[in-house]
Protein backbone atom coordinates (compact mmCIF):
# COMPACT_ATOMS: atom_id res chain seq x y z
CA UNK A 1 0.00 0.00 0.00
CA UNK A 2 1.39 3.48 -0.56
CA UNK A 3 0.89 6.66 0.26
CA UNK A 4 -2.95 7.52 1.52
CA UNK A 5 -4.67 10.10 -0.14
CA UNK A 6 -5.60 13.16 2.88
CA UNK A 7 -8.97 14.68 3.36
CA UNK A 8 -8.49 17.96 4.50
CA UNK A 9 -11.16 20.51 6.16
CA UNK A 10 -11.05 23.89 5.97
CA UNK A 11 -11.83 26.26 8.46
CA UNK A 12 -12.18 30.15 8.36
CA UNK A 13 -11.12 31.91 11.83
CA UNK A 14 -11.16 35.37 12.15
CA UNK A 15 -9.85 36.58 15.47
CA UNK A 16 -9.20 33.25 16.94
CA UNK A 17 -12.86 32.27 16.64
CA UNK A 18 -14.48 29.94 13.43
CA UNK A 19 -16.56 32.02 11.31
CA UNK A 20 -19.64 30.35 9.19
CA UNK A 21 -19.96 27.69 11.94
CA UNK A 22 -19.92 24.46 11.96
CA UNK A 23 -22.78 21.70 12.47
CA UNK A 24 -21.43 18.20 12.90
CA UNK A 25 -21.26 15.48 15.37
CA UNK A 26 -21.74 16.81 18.78
CA UNK A 27 -19.81 20.10 19.49
CA UNK A 28 -20.86 22.01 22.01
CA UNK A 29 -19.11 25.54 20.72
CA UNK A 30 -19.21 25.17 17.22
CA UNK A 31 -17.23 29.17 17.05
CA UNK A 32 -14.20 27.24 19.10
CA UNK A 33 -11.06 26.15 16.81
CA UNK A 34 -10.14 23.72 19.93
CA UNK A 35 -13.36 21.69 19.83
CA UNK A 36 -13.85 21.87 16.20
CA UNK A 37 -10.35 20.72 15.30
CA UNK A 38 -10.76 17.98 18.08
CA UNK A 39 -14.18 17.33 16.34
CA UNK A 40 -12.70 16.62 12.81
CA UNK A 41 -8.91 14.41 14.45
CA UNK A 42 -12.10 12.23 15.85
CA UNK A 43 -13.87 11.92 12.52
CA UNK A 44 -10.53 10.60 11.13
CA UNK A 45 -9.67 14.19 9.12
CA UNK A 46 -6.13 13.92 7.98
CA UNK A 47 -4.74 16.82 8.71
CA UNK A 48 -6.57 20.01 9.44
CA UNK A 49 -5.95 24.03 7.72
CA UNK A 50 -6.92 27.15 9.35
CA UNK A 51 -7.27 30.03 7.30
CA UNK A 52 -7.05 33.29 9.53
CA UNK A 53 -9.01 36.04 8.03
CA UNK A 54 -8.33 38.41 10.58
CA UNK A 55 -8.55 41.62 8.97
CA UNK A 56 -7.68 43.96 12.10
CA UNK A 57 -3.83 44.01 12.61
CA UNK A 58 -4.62 44.30 16.34
CA UNK A 59 -6.32 40.89 16.23
CA UNK A 60 -3.68 39.33 13.86
CA UNK A 61 -1.90 37.70 17.16
CA UNK A 62 -4.70 35.88 18.49
CA UNK A 63 -4.08 33.52 15.61
CA UNK A 64 -1.39 32.57 17.65
CA UNK A 65 -3.05 31.38 20.51
CA UNK A 66 -5.39 29.83 19.03
CA UNK A 67 -2.82 27.50 16.83
CA UNK A 68 -0.90 27.03 20.81
CA UNK A 69 -4.51 25.33 21.88
CA UNK A 70 -4.97 23.62 19.01
CA UNK A 71 -1.64 22.04 18.80
CA UNK A 72 -1.65 21.01 22.60
CA UNK A 73 -4.54 19.74 22.08
CA UNK A 74 -4.83 17.59 18.66
CA UNK A 75 -2.32 15.33 17.61
CA UNK A 76 -2.99 15.11 13.84
CA UNK A 77 -0.89 18.12 11.07
CA UNK A 78 -2.17 21.87 11.27
CA UNK A 79 -1.64 24.37 8.62
CA UNK A 80 -2.09 27.83 8.80
CA UNK A 81 -2.59 30.71 6.49
CA UNK A 82 -3.84 33.55 6.05
CA UNK A 83 -2.15 37.34 6.90
CA UNK A 84 1.90 36.08 6.51
CA UNK A 85 4.11 39.03 4.96
CA UNK A 86 7.78 37.94 6.42
CA UNK A 87 9.62 35.25 7.51
CA UNK A 88 9.46 35.98 10.97
CA UNK A 89 5.64 35.62 10.88
CA UNK A 90 6.16 31.82 9.45
CA UNK A 91 8.64 31.06 12.55
CA UNK A 92 6.06 32.60 14.80
CA UNK A 93 3.46 29.97 13.82
CA UNK A 94 5.15 27.12 13.69
CA UNK A 95 6.59 27.94 17.15
CA UNK A 96 3.47 27.96 18.20
CA UNK A 97 2.90 24.40 16.69
CA UNK A 98 1.62 24.93 13.35
CA UNK A 99 3.34 22.39 11.02
CA UNK A 100 3.15 23.83 8.11
CA UNK A 101 2.15 27.64 6.91
CA UNK A 102 0.19 28.63 3.98
CA UNK A 103 1.84 31.43 2.22
CA UNK A 104 -0.49 33.19 -0.43
CA UNK A 105 -0.12 37.29 -1.57
CA UNK A 106 2.82 37.46 -0.23
CA UNK A 107 4.14 35.30 -2.43
CA UNK A 108 3.46 37.21 -5.34
CA UNK A 109 4.01 40.50 -4.30
CA UNK A 110 7.65 38.87 -3.34
CA UNK A 111 8.34 35.51 -4.77
CA UNK A 112 11.76 35.27 -2.87
CA UNK A 113 9.58 35.48 0.37
CA UNK A 114 8.75 31.34 -0.50
CA UNK A 115 13.47 30.69 -1.34
CA UNK A 116 13.94 32.57 2.42
CA UNK A 117 11.49 30.56 4.45
CA UNK A 118 12.23 27.05 3.36
CA UNK A 119 15.65 28.06 3.70
CA UNK A 120 14.88 28.41 6.83
CA UNK A 121 12.16 26.06 7.93
CA UNK A 122 12.54 23.51 5.26
CA UNK A 123 10.18 22.73 2.30
CA UNK A 124 8.21 20.46 4.51
CA UNK A 125 6.77 23.84 6.30
CA UNK A 126 5.94 25.88 3.37
CA UNK A 127 2.21 25.28 1.37
CA UNK A 128 1.75 28.06 -1.60
CA UNK A 129 -1.53 28.91 -2.03
CA UNK A 130 -2.25 29.16 -5.68
CA UNK A 131 -5.43 31.33 -6.16
CA UNK A 132 -5.80 30.69 -10.05
CA UNK A 133 -8.86 31.79 -12.30
CA UNK A 134 -9.57 30.93 -15.91
CA UNK A 135 -9.21 33.57 -18.06
CA UNK A 136 -9.51 32.00 -21.67
CA UNK A 137 -12.00 32.56 -23.71
CA UNK A 138 -14.21 29.35 -24.38
CA UNK A 139 -13.03 27.86 -27.07
CA UNK A 140 -9.33 28.97 -26.79
CA UNK A 141 -7.08 26.96 -24.87
CA UNK A 142 -7.60 26.99 -21.57
CA UNK A 143 -5.60 29.57 -19.44
CA UNK A 144 -5.28 30.06 -16.10
CA UNK A 145 -4.27 33.57 -14.04
CA UNK A 146 -2.99 33.94 -10.43
CA UNK A 147 -5.38 36.09 -8.10
CA UNK A 148 -5.67 37.89 -5.58
CA UNK A 149 -7.51 39.57 -2.82
CA UNK A 150 -10.17 36.74 -2.95
CA UNK A 151 -10.18 36.43 -6.79
CA UNK A 152 -10.49 40.12 -7.44
CA UNK A 153 -7.35 41.30 -8.17
CA UNK A 154 -5.81 40.23 -11.53
CA UNK A 155 -1.69 39.70 -11.67
CA UNK A 156 -1.30 38.35 -14.92
CA UNK A 157 1.09 35.66 -13.60
CA UNK A 158 0.34 32.43 -16.06
CA UNK A 159 -0.95 30.03 -12.89
CA UNK A 160 1.17 26.95 -14.40
CA UNK A 161 3.94 28.97 -14.53
CA UNK A 162 3.29 30.35 -11.18
CA UNK A 163 2.74 26.70 -9.80
CA UNK A 164 6.59 25.10 -11.05
CA UNK A 165 8.45 28.67 -10.18
CA UNK A 166 6.94 28.19 -6.25
CA UNK A 167 8.31 24.23 -6.75
CA UNK A 168 11.32 25.36 -7.80
CA UNK A 169 11.76 28.15 -5.11
CA UNK A 170 11.14 25.61 -2.72
CA UNK A 171 7.40 25.34 -1.76
CA UNK A 172 6.69 21.61 -0.52
CA UNK A 173 2.88 21.57 -1.13
CA UNK A 174 1.07 23.79 -3.14
CA UNK A 175 -2.77 24.36 -2.14
CA UNK A 176 -4.87 24.98 -5.51
CA UNK A 177 -7.95 26.59 -5.26
CA UNK A 178 -10.01 27.63 -8.21
CA UNK A 179 -11.54 30.88 -7.47
CA UNK A 180 -13.92 30.77 -10.28
CA UNK A 181 -15.08 27.31 -8.54
CA UNK A 182 -15.08 28.19 -4.89
CA UNK A 183 -18.50 27.98 -3.13
CA UNK A 184 -20.10 26.82 -6.15
CA UNK A 185 -20.36 23.12 -4.82
CA UNK A 186 -20.39 22.28 -8.49
CA UNK A 187 -16.92 20.20 -8.31
CA UNK A 188 -13.30 21.20 -8.88
CA UNK A 189 -11.86 22.65 -11.75
CA UNK A 190 -10.29 19.13 -12.72
CA UNK A 191 -8.87 20.54 -16.03
CA UNK A 192 -7.00 23.07 -13.90
CA UNK A 193 -5.93 20.54 -11.10
CA UNK A 194 -4.48 17.86 -14.29
CA UNK A 195 -2.25 20.93 -15.21
CA UNK A 196 -0.85 21.73 -12.47
CA UNK A 197 -0.43 18.27 -11.03
CA UNK A 198 1.41 17.33 -14.33
CA UNK A 199 3.42 20.35 -13.66
CA UNK A 200 5.29 19.78 -10.88
CA UNK A 201 6.62 17.45 -8.27
CA UNK A 202 5.66 18.64 -5.12
CA UNK A 203 2.11 17.05 -3.73
CA UNK A 204 -0.61 19.16 -4.77
CA UNK A 205 -3.86 19.90 -2.66
CA UNK A 206 -7.07 20.21 -4.39
CA UNK A 207 -9.65 23.32 -3.56
CA UNK A 208 -12.54 25.43 -4.73
CA UNK A 209 -16.25 24.23 -5.49
CA UNK A 210 -16.95 20.80 -3.71
CA UNK A 211 -20.21 19.95 -3.08
CA UNK A 212 -20.41 16.19 -2.94
CA UNK A 213 -18.24 13.19 -2.55
CA UNK A 214 -17.90 12.26 -5.91
CA UNK A 215 -16.31 15.76 -6.48
CA UNK A 216 -13.39 14.30 -3.92
CA UNK A 217 -12.99 11.46 -5.73
CA UNK A 218 -12.66 13.14 -8.94
CA UNK A 219 -10.23 15.78 -7.57
CA UNK A 220 -7.73 12.77 -7.15
CA UNK A 221 -8.84 10.45 -10.14
CA UNK A 222 -9.11 12.99 -12.60
CA UNK A 223 -7.36 15.58 -10.99
CA UNK A 224 -4.25 13.94 -10.07
CA UNK A 225 -4.69 15.72 -6.42
CA UNK A 226 -2.66 14.14 -3.32
CA UNK A 227 -5.12 15.53 -1.13
CA UNK A 228 -8.33 16.99 -1.23
CA UNK A 229 -9.47 20.27 1.04
CA UNK A 230 -13.33 21.04 1.80
CA UNK A 231 -15.07 23.42 3.62
CA UNK A 232 -19.06 23.94 3.79
CA UNK A 233 -19.78 19.81 2.86
CA UNK A 234 -18.22 19.14 6.10
CA UNK A 235 -18.80 21.78 8.55
CA UNK A 236 -22.49 21.71 7.71
CA UNK A 237 -23.12 17.84 8.48
CA UNK A 238 -23.84 17.19 4.67
CA UNK A 239 -20.75 14.39 4.55
CA UNK A 240 -18.75 13.34 7.26
CA UNK A 241 -14.81 12.40 6.67
CA UNK A 242 -15.81 8.60 7.09
CA UNK A 243 -18.30 8.89 4.52
CA UNK A 244 -15.49 10.84 2.40
CA UNK A 245 -13.39 8.44 2.61
CA UNK A 246 -15.49 5.32 2.57
CA UNK A 247 -16.49 6.48 -0.77
CA UNK A 248 -13.38 7.17 -2.07
CA UNK A 249 -12.39 4.04 -1.35
CA UNK A 250 -14.66 2.54 -2.82
CA UNK A 251 -13.61 4.02 -6.00
CA UNK A 252 -10.09 2.44 -5.27
CA UNK A 253 -8.86 5.55 -3.94
CA UNK A 254 -5.99 4.89 -1.08
CA UNK A 255 -7.37 6.67 2.19
CA UNK A 256 -6.57 6.23 6.20
CA UNK A 257 -8.88 4.68 7.71
CA UNK B 1 7.64 10.13 38.72
CA UNK B 2 10.08 10.60 35.93
CA UNK B 3 11.27 13.17 34.08
CA UNK B 4 11.95 13.25 30.41
CA UNK B 5 13.33 15.85 28.80
CA UNK B 6 13.05 16.96 24.84
CA UNK B 7 16.40 18.34 23.66
CA UNK B 8 15.81 22.08 22.40
CA UNK B 9 18.63 23.06 20.24
CA UNK B 10 16.30 26.15 18.42
CA UNK B 11 15.22 23.93 15.55
CA UNK B 12 11.52 23.80 14.91
CA UNK B 13 8.09 23.16 17.49
CA UNK B 14 8.60 21.01 19.75
CA UNK B 15 5.55 22.62 21.15
CA UNK B 16 3.42 19.61 19.65
CA UNK B 17 5.98 16.74 20.84
CA UNK B 18 5.61 18.41 24.58
CA UNK B 19 1.81 18.33 24.91
CA UNK B 20 1.69 14.83 23.41
CA UNK B 21 4.19 14.01 25.89
CA UNK B 22 2.01 15.10 28.91
CA UNK B 23 -1.35 13.95 27.25
CA UNK B 24 0.22 10.06 27.31
CA UNK B 25 2.16 10.51 30.69
CA UNK B 26 0.25 13.06 32.95
CA UNK B 27 2.20 11.90 36.26
CA UNK B 28 5.92 12.68 34.44
CA UNK B 29 7.53 15.95 34.39
CA UNK B 30 8.12 16.56 30.77
CA UNK B 31 11.01 19.42 30.36
CA UNK B 32 11.51 21.24 26.84
CA UNK B 33 15.18 22.02 27.66
CA UNK B 34 18.52 23.01 26.55
CA UNK B 35 20.53 22.96 29.36
CA UNK B 36 22.93 19.84 29.33
CA UNK B 37 22.78 18.89 33.05
CA UNK B 38 18.96 19.16 32.90
CA UNK B 39 19.18 16.60 30.00
CA UNK B 40 21.50 14.37 31.88
CA UNK B 41 19.41 14.37 34.88
CA UNK B 42 16.06 13.28 32.86
CA UNK B 43 15.32 9.28 32.82
CA UNK B 44 13.99 9.21 29.45
CA UNK B 45 15.11 12.12 26.50
CA UNK B 46 13.42 12.61 22.94
CA UNK B 47 15.52 14.35 20.66
CA UNK B 48 13.20 16.19 17.67
CA UNK B 49 14.18 18.69 15.06
CA UNK B 50 12.82 19.70 12.39
CA UNK B 51 14.55 21.92 9.38
CA UNK B 52 17.49 21.01 7.26
CA UNK B 53 20.53 19.11 8.01
CA UNK B 54 23.02 21.72 7.88
CA UNK B 55 21.28 23.93 10.36
CA UNK B 56 20.40 21.17 12.93
CA UNK B 57 23.86 20.02 12.81
CA UNK B 58 25.19 23.68 13.54
CA UNK B 59 22.90 24.18 15.94
CA UNK B 60 23.95 21.18 17.53
CA UNK B 61 27.33 21.84 17.85
CA UNK B 62 26.98 25.65 18.66
CA UNK B 63 24.54 24.53 21.45
CA UNK B 64 26.76 22.04 22.74
CA UNK B 65 23.92 20.07 22.66
CA UNK B 66 25.53 17.36 20.45
CA UNK B 67 27.37 16.08 23.52
CA UNK B 68 24.56 15.81 25.50
CA UNK B 69 22.88 13.20 23.02
CA UNK B 70 25.99 11.36 22.85
CA UNK B 71 26.20 11.25 26.73
CA UNK B 72 23.10 10.14 26.79
CA UNK B 73 21.75 7.99 23.68
CA UNK B 74 23.60 4.43 24.89
CA UNK B 75 22.60 5.16 28.77
CA UNK B 76 18.74 5.38 28.87
CA UNK B 77 15.60 5.32 26.69
CA UNK B 78 16.06 7.95 23.65
CA UNK B 79 13.38 9.03 21.42
CA UNK B 80 15.08 10.46 17.73
CA UNK B 81 11.90 11.74 15.71
CA UNK B 82 12.18 12.71 11.97
CA UNK B 83 15.67 15.53 11.70
CA UNK B 84 16.24 14.35 15.25
CA UNK B 85 16.56 10.53 13.30
CA UNK B 86 18.47 11.83 10.15
CA UNK B 87 21.52 13.55 12.85
CA UNK B 88 22.11 10.31 14.36
CA UNK B 89 23.24 8.67 11.52
CA UNK B 90 27.00 9.03 9.72
CA UNK B 91 26.20 11.68 7.12
CA UNK B 92 23.63 13.52 5.86
CA UNK B 93 23.89 14.22 1.94
CA UNK B 94 21.90 17.71 2.17
CA UNK B 95 22.95 20.92 1.95
CA UNK B 96 25.45 19.64 -0.10
CA UNK B 97 26.82 17.08 2.59
CA UNK B 98 27.22 17.72 6.10
CA UNK B 99 28.85 14.79 9.00
CA UNK B 100 26.15 13.89 11.31
CA UNK B 101 26.51 12.48 15.00
CA UNK B 102 27.40 8.56 13.85
CA UNK B 103 25.09 7.10 16.18
CA UNK B 104 24.10 4.60 13.59
CA UNK B 105 26.43 4.31 11.08
CA UNK B 106 24.73 4.90 7.65
CA UNK B 107 23.73 7.86 5.46
CA UNK B 108 21.24 10.29 4.35
CA UNK B 109 20.18 10.05 0.93
CA UNK B 110 17.61 11.96 -1.19
CA UNK B 111 14.38 10.31 -2.40
CA UNK B 112 14.95 9.62 -6.60
CA UNK B 113 14.25 12.39 -8.67
CA UNK B 114 11.61 11.49 -10.37
CA UNK B 115 10.63 8.78 -7.94
CA UNK B 116 8.67 5.88 -9.35
CA UNK B 117 6.32 3.41 -7.53
CA UNK B 118 6.73 -0.15 -8.64
CA UNK B 119 4.09 -0.16 -11.59
CA UNK B 120 5.63 3.29 -12.69
CA UNK B 121 3.20 6.00 -11.02
CA UNK B 122 5.29 8.98 -10.17
CA UNK B 123 5.44 10.02 -6.72
CA UNK B 124 6.09 13.28 -4.94
CA UNK B 125 8.55 14.61 -2.92
CA UNK B 126 8.42 15.75 -0.17
CA UNK B 127 6.81 12.40 1.31
CA UNK B 128 4.36 13.89 3.04
CA UNK B 129 1.24 12.39 4.42
CA UNK B 130 0.47 8.89 6.27
CA UNK B 131 1.90 6.08 4.81
CA UNK B 132 1.94 2.43 6.45
CA UNK B 133 4.98 1.35 8.80
CA UNK B 134 5.53 -2.39 8.51
CA UNK B 135 6.62 -3.75 11.43
CA UNK B 136 9.85 -5.47 10.82
CA UNK B 137 10.77 -6.76 14.18
CA UNK B 138 9.03 -6.97 17.30
CA UNK B 139 10.03 -4.33 19.56
CA UNK B 140 8.10 -3.35 22.87
CA UNK B 141 7.31 0.49 21.09
CA UNK B 142 4.99 -1.14 18.60
CA UNK B 143 2.75 -2.17 21.53
CA UNK B 144 -0.44 -2.14 20.56
CA UNK B 145 -0.01 -0.47 17.18
CA UNK B 146 -0.91 -2.98 14.35
CA UNK B 147 1.46 -3.78 11.69
CA UNK B 148 1.16 -1.41 8.80
CA UNK B 149 -0.38 1.12 10.21
CA UNK B 150 -0.21 4.45 8.99
CA UNK B 151 1.84 7.19 10.48
CA UNK B 152 2.38 10.82 8.95
CA UNK B 153 5.45 11.36 7.16
CA UNK B 154 6.77 14.85 5.64
CA UNK B 155 10.59 14.99 4.72
CA UNK B 156 12.41 14.59 1.03
CA UNK B 157 15.67 12.87 2.24
CA UNK B 158 15.69 9.21 4.54
CA UNK B 159 17.88 7.30 6.30
CA UNK B 160 20.27 4.32 4.99
CA UNK B 161 21.67 2.31 8.06
CA UNK B 162 24.70 0.34 7.03
CA UNK B 163 23.62 -2.53 9.77
CA UNK B 164 20.47 -3.65 8.88
CA UNK B 165 19.95 -5.33 12.35
CA UNK B 166 18.82 -1.65 13.39
CA UNK B 167 15.83 -1.21 10.79
CA UNK B 168 12.81 -2.04 13.08
CA UNK B 169 10.19 -0.63 10.41
CA UNK B 170 10.17 0.35 6.51
CA UNK B 171 8.07 1.85 4.66
CA UNK B 172 7.13 2.22 0.65
CA UNK B 173 7.90 5.00 -1.20
CA UNK B 174 9.30 4.17 -4.71
CA UNK B 175 11.38 1.41 -2.62
CA UNK B 176 11.42 -0.08 0.89
CA UNK B 177 12.80 2.47 3.20
CA UNK B 178 13.86 1.74 6.94
CA UNK B 179 11.64 4.22 8.71
CA UNK B 180 12.33 2.77 12.17
CA UNK B 181 15.29 2.12 13.84
CA UNK B 182 15.98 0.80 17.11
CA UNK B 183 19.28 -0.30 18.85
CA UNK B 184 19.46 -1.08 22.33
CA UNK B 185 17.72 1.67 24.51
CA UNK B 186 17.73 4.03 21.45
CA UNK B 187 14.65 3.52 18.66
CA UNK B 188 14.45 6.38 16.20
CA UNK B 189 11.91 7.05 13.41
CA UNK B 190 11.27 9.05 10.40
CA UNK B 191 7.55 9.54 10.89
CA UNK B 192 5.53 12.08 13.13
CA UNK B 193 4.03 9.86 16.48
CA UNK B 194 2.92 13.26 17.62
CA UNK B 195 1.53 14.12 14.87
CA UNK B 196 -0.52 10.67 14.16
CA UNK B 197 -3.24 10.89 16.29
CA UNK B 198 -4.35 7.93 17.69
CA UNK B 199 -1.60 5.05 17.04
CA UNK B 200 1.41 8.36 17.58
CA UNK B 201 0.01 8.66 20.59
CA UNK B 202 0.12 5.01 21.66
CA UNK B 203 3.90 5.16 20.31
CA UNK B 204 4.58 8.04 22.62
CA UNK B 205 2.90 6.26 25.63
CA UNK B 206 4.93 3.11 24.43
CA UNK B 207 8.15 5.23 25.05
CA UNK B 208 7.10 6.53 28.39
CA UNK B 209 7.05 3.28 29.80
CA UNK B 210 9.23 1.15 28.00
CA UNK B 211 12.28 -0.24 29.66
CA UNK B 212 15.29 0.57 27.46
CA UNK B 213 15.93 -3.08 25.92
CA UNK B 214 15.21 -4.03 22.55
Amino acid sequence: MGLAKRIIPCLDVDAGRVVKGVKFLEIRDAGDPVSVARGYDEAGADEITFLDITASSDNRDTILHVVEEVASQVFIPLTVGGGIREVSDVRRLLNAGADKVGINTAAVNRPELVKEATDKVGSQCIVVAVDAKSVSAPGDAPRWEIFTHGGRKATGIDAIEWAVKMAEYGAGELLLTSMDRDGTKIGFDLELTKSITDAVEIPVIASGGVGNLQHLSDGVLKGGADAVLAASIFHFGEYTVAEAKAHMASQGIEVRL
Amino acid sequence: MQRIAIIDYGMGNLQSVSKALEKVAPDDEVLVSSDAAVIQSADRIVCPGQGAAADCMRALHESGLAQSVSDTVHTRPFLGICMGLQVLLSHSDENGGVDCLNVIPGKVERFADPLTDDSGSRLKVPHMGWSEVSQTREHAMWKGISDNTRFYFAHSFYCVPEDSAVITGTTSYGHNIATAMSYGNLFACQFHPEKSAANGLKLLENFTQWSGES
